[in-house]
């Protein structure tokens, strides 16, 4: 099994090879919860090297501004790492009324810089661990030029096609905050709500299995979980936030982006970049920000994301230089 | 004579790349071959979404040797020259031959071997290619130096006859082992020349070959879409996507819910073509059917059954997504949407695009009060206009802006508006490209008038011409539809003024190039001046192009010509002129001006341009008589000055049709 020949312990007898291969197989026979997805991603990359990271304590529009994406991509240290990110895009709340949109949902994103030569062998190995044969369903690059307005941020890549279905953001970084990437990450981001949809065969988002029924103890399925949570946030992003604090919280971040930018703490100033993104975000979805100052309020939040970017590369460019010798901005 | 094959193996290529990726690369590769002195001669050029591959067929085995001479300085020229000429050639003194006092250096180039020409050149290939976008990966990246492409290059394969070409970019050695297709033969495969190339590979489940996998979609959707009693609605660039997206394509029929066809066609059509790729069918009755054609890239264990069910499932999302926006949109009247209109910038300069919509209204009414729209009720060109741009803020044109104006229609009629606001709403932005129809119906016209004239007239108020290549209001276009509007309806008014007239007369003479009309002879209407009526314009053009394609016409235009030849040469005229003609044929061409000339004004005044070229050509005999009779020049200072008042009369009579001197020939 592929899988298995490309376990980084090697010799295909270590107790993660044993895990996965009961994981692949399992999966044949019965597609995997939701949890169960996320965790054979975790095993599959933790054996490639990737550290697995917990998700980012800050509420993000997608995987893409967790630091260790953002900030990590720039500069010469290689970096590897695997983690879920819950991501919140206030406007594309339904009510929990609709079968495939969440204003709350998860990415799984990979990170692995310099990008190796087999990421899309890696990446294809693994959708087969979680259970996509891909004799059996298509799988297609299909060009998807990835660009976030709101980080300075551009790469190339594709969406990952399965059976029509984009599954996956398939991105080789050229640009974050403004900066080349130096060298290159490739990243991956799963829509994992719509693989499992697609692994377990349903319809509808709530009806997923989250986790399966041991023993005495129920399976649980998505909507137990997020349902209720869509509805009220759902009502909150679109009809109950109050405006006037988030404006006024959108100042306060800027502010205050700008003075830990000043002083020097970088990963403090890129928080409430963050911060502003996301109250932008939100007032966007009270209907508050005519498309005259759409732009406007973009490009502030640009701003906050190139100064953190910069800021980063200034407190760690002597060290990078120091330890990569004749590496450049 | 030897055949070469080269593959350049990538991470996939977007589809609407590839085409010129083709291009680019036989481009490429016979500029490196000319500058080597090899001429490539027949070159088979194939893209697949994973590799670029080109095969020249009997090329020599070496270049030719060539004698190349050079001429130096002259051997009295100061040192300096000389010393210049060495350097540059690389010869001493003593190798140079003296031809009567200047300098040769005769250099002979021994042939090269071909693959060693080709060893240098692929790397030369490879670096110089222009990508319309390109990236840079991998470890290497943390050079800004480093290779570019436009997705990471993974091999090349280089061999000329059955031998390796040795070379290397970027540390990608060339070799003779390239992979199949991604899923089915996953592995490396060795191809031992340019002969066996495509058939190793199509073992291998990838035809190289864009062509034929493009037949394959073309006749396999047909066939699939046949086999179900329907009919393929044909689509040549879906077919180029989708070769360009598989390597081994396999169309696959699937259905969707019947309900679904409750969504306009054209949104259904659209979903599954720009969102999922797919054909849509025709059932037996023409209307679209509740079918699709998908293409895969493999050949599936289950025969695709999976893969159609899972397509199906994609497409009925979306599809639940359009009718969600079809029933969202309709929960609103036209005129509501419209009331958000006022929160959208049309120009900074130019308000909001309500403010565009009340400027249209009152230029539709107007054009249908005015009678300048002949049958066209004046509340309802109001109307229409006034809702025209409503759809802007409905779901459905947010999501699918190419459905502008088509989703008004739409919800115009959903709501139980009148068809002749309906079908002006669907149709106010036509034409939008050259093949596309123009308006008929009244009320469509007046809009579609009204919306075009407003952005030609804005735009130029506010000094924002198109200049060159730039064009970003596509005003050309909208002046283009103004023109095709107006003459093939008939429309007479005054179009415009200044500047904005003068654009038209530029647009005008490129549309009418293509109908065969010569913008010479526009020119020589429009310069007359006082031309605002472009299809009275038109008229007169076409009266004047069938006049000169007479032989009275091209007579008369010589004529013509040597009479303003004569009178510029004049210049002021002195003397008192003759107060009686002073031969016959001085009489006869008076004679003749004096009915031909106000024949030819009240022809023109009346609109009957034929007859005022009838008119015109009545003068060409008597002036091809009195230049045959009399000399002008005539040493009498009074006989001379009559005949250029003649002259000038018979100038000024052609004058009142057009200006000859703006005529070609």
């Amino acid at each position: 099994m592929t899988l298995a020949r490309r376990c980084a312990k090697g010799g295909g007898n270590c107790c993660t090879c044993e895990r996965w291969r009961k994981m692949a197989d399992a999966a044949e026979k019965a597609p995997l919860s939701f949890q169960d997805m996320i965790l054979t991603l975790h095993e599959y990359w933790a054996a490639r090297g990737c550290a697995i990271l917990q998700p980012y304590d800050m509420r993000v529009g997608a995987g893409t501004f967790h630091p260790a994406t953002t900030l990590r991509s720039l500069g010469p240290e290689p970096w590897n790492v695997a983690y879920v990110q819950p991501s919140r895009r206030p406007t594309d709340g339904r009510y929990g009324e609709n079968p495939n949109r969440l204003q709350h949902y998860y990415q799984y994103q990979v990170i692995l810089k310099p990008s190796p030569a087999d990421l899309q062998e890696q990446y294809l190995g693994s959708l087969a661990a979680i259970g996509i044969d891909p004799l059996l369903h298509d799988i297609r690059f299909v060009e998807d030029d990835w660009e976030s307005p709101t980080l300075g941020a551009w790469g190339l890549g594709w969406e990952v096609w399965c059976d029509g279905m984009e599954v996956t953001q398939f991105t080789y970084f050229q640009q974050m905050g403004g900066f080349d990437c130096k060298p290159v990450a490739g990243e991956l981001t799963y829509g994992l709500e719509r693989l499992a949809m697609y692994i377990q065969n349903v319809d509808n988002v709530y009806d997923l299995r989250f986790s399966d029924a041991v023993g005495d103890v129920a399976a649980v399925s998505y909507g137990d979980v997020f349902l209720e949570n869509e509805r009220q946030f759902s009502k909150w992003n679109f009809e109950v936030a109050d405006t006037d604090s988030l404006f006024a919280g959108f100042k306060a971040a800027e502010a205050e982006c700008q003075r830990a930018i000043a002083a020097n703490v970088p990963l403090a100033a890129y928080d409430q970049a963050i911060e502003a993104s996301h109250l932008f975000n939100l007032l966007q979805a009270r209907g508050v920000i005519s498309v005259q100052e759409r732009a406007n309020y973009m490009a502030r939040v640009r701003d906050l994301a190139k100064g953190s970017c910069k800021a980063w590369i200034d407190s760690q460019s002597e060290r990078w230089t120091a330890k990569y010798p004749g590496w450049t901005l | 004579m030897t055949d070469f094959l080269l593959e350049l193996r990538s991470e996939e290529i977007p589809a609407r790349m590839q085409a010129g990726a083709r291009a680019e690369l036989e481009k490429l590769f016979r500029a490196q071959l000319s500058a080597a002195g090899l001429e490539a001669g027949d070159l088979t050029i194939w893209s697949t979404p994973r590799r670029l591959a080109l095969i020249a067929k009997g090329l020599p085995e070496a270049t030719a040797a060539v004698s190349e001479e050079l001429k130096g300085p002259r051997s009295s020229a100061p040192p300096q020259a000389l010393e210049g000429f060495l350097r540059k050639t690389g010869l001493t003194q003593d190798q140079l031959e003296d031809r009567d006092g200047v300098y040769f250096a005769v250099i002979d180039k021994p042939g090269r071997a071909t693959a060693e020409v080709l060893a240098e050149a692929i790397p030369a290939i490879v670096r110089g290619f222009a990508w319309p976008k390109s990236m840079r990966w991998g470890k290497a990246s943390a050079s800004s130096e480093s290779l570019r492409w436009v997705r990471p290059l993974s091999g090349i394969v280089a061999i000329f006859g059955e031998e390796l070409v040795p070379c290397e970019v970027s540390g990608i050695a060339a070799g003779f082992a390239t992979r199949g297709h991604r899923f089915h033969c996953p592995g490396e495969i060795t191809i031992g020349s340019a002969s066996d190339y495509a058939e190793k590979l199509r073992a291998c489940h990838v035809i190289v070959d864009h062509e034929e996998r493009q037949a394959i979609v073309r006749d396999g959707a047909a066939k699939a879409a046949a086999d179900a009693g329907l009919t393929l609605v044909a689509d040549e660039g879906l077919v180029i996507e989708n070769a360009g997206l598989t390597e081994w394509p396999v169309p696959l029929l699937g259905r969707f819910d019947e309900a679904f066809l409750e969504v306009p066609p054209e949104v259904i059509q659209l979903t599954a073509r720009v969102n999922q790729k797919y054909f849509v069918v025709n059932g037996a009755d023409g209307k679209l059917a509740n079918g699709f054609v998908c293409t895969a890239n493999i050949d599936a264990k289950d025969g695709g059954a999976e893969i159609v069910a899972g397509n199906r499932k994609v497409l009925a999302a979306r599809l639940s997504d359009a009718r969600f926006f079809w029933e969202q949109d309709q929960k609103k009247t036209l005129a509501q949407h419209a009331e958000k209109l006022a929160n959208i910038t049309f120009h900074e300069k130019l308000g909001t695009v309500a403010d565009k919509v009340e400027r249209v209204a009152k230029l539709a009414e107007w054009l249908a009060s005015e009678g300048i729209v002949p049958n066209c009720d004046p509340a309802l060109a109001r109307q229409a206009a006034e809702l025209a741009k409503a759809d802007l803020v409905t779901e459905m044109v947010g999501e699918f802006p190419e459905l502008q104006g088509l989703m008004g229609g739409y919800y115009a009629r959903a709501e139980g508006l009148p068809d002749a606001i309906a079908d002006a709403i669907r149709d106010h932005y036509k034409p939008v490209g050259q093949g596309d129809d123009v308006p008929t119906a009244p009320v469509a016209v007046a809009v579609a008038l009204a919306d075009k004239l407003d952005t030609l007239r804005s735009f130029f108020a506010i000094n924002e011409k198109p200049t060159g290549s730039k064009d970003p209001f596509a005003l050309r276009r909208a002046a283009l539809g103004v023109i095709r509007t107006l003459t093939e309806n008939g429309l007479r008014f005054a179009v415009a003024e200044g500047d904005l007239l003068d654009f038209f007369a530029d647009r005008l003479k490129v549309q009418q190039r293509e109908a065969g009309v010569r913008h010479d002879l526009i020119d020589a209407v429009f310069v007359l001046g006082g031309e605002d009526d472009l299809v009275r314009l038109l008229a007169r053009v076409k009266a004047l192009q069938a006049f000169m394609a007479t032989e009275d016409g091209t007579n008369l235009l010589a004529g013509y010509k040597r009479a303003a030849n004569i009178l510029k040469q004049a210049g002021e005229v002195s003397g008192t002129a003759a107060a009686t003609p002073p031969t016959d044929a001085d009489a006869a061409l008076l004679a003749a001006l004096d009915v031909a000339e106000p024949a030819a004004s009240a022809a023109v005044a009346e609109e009957r341009f034929t007859e005022a070229m009838a008119a015109l050509a009545s003068l060409r005999a008597p002036i091809d008589a009195f230049f045959e009779g009399v000399m002008v020049n005539d040493p009498d200072e009074a006989v001379r000055a009559y005949r250029l008042g003649l002259l000038a009369r018979f100038t000024g009579a052609v004058h009142g049709v057009a200006d000859f001197s703006k005529i070609e020939g």
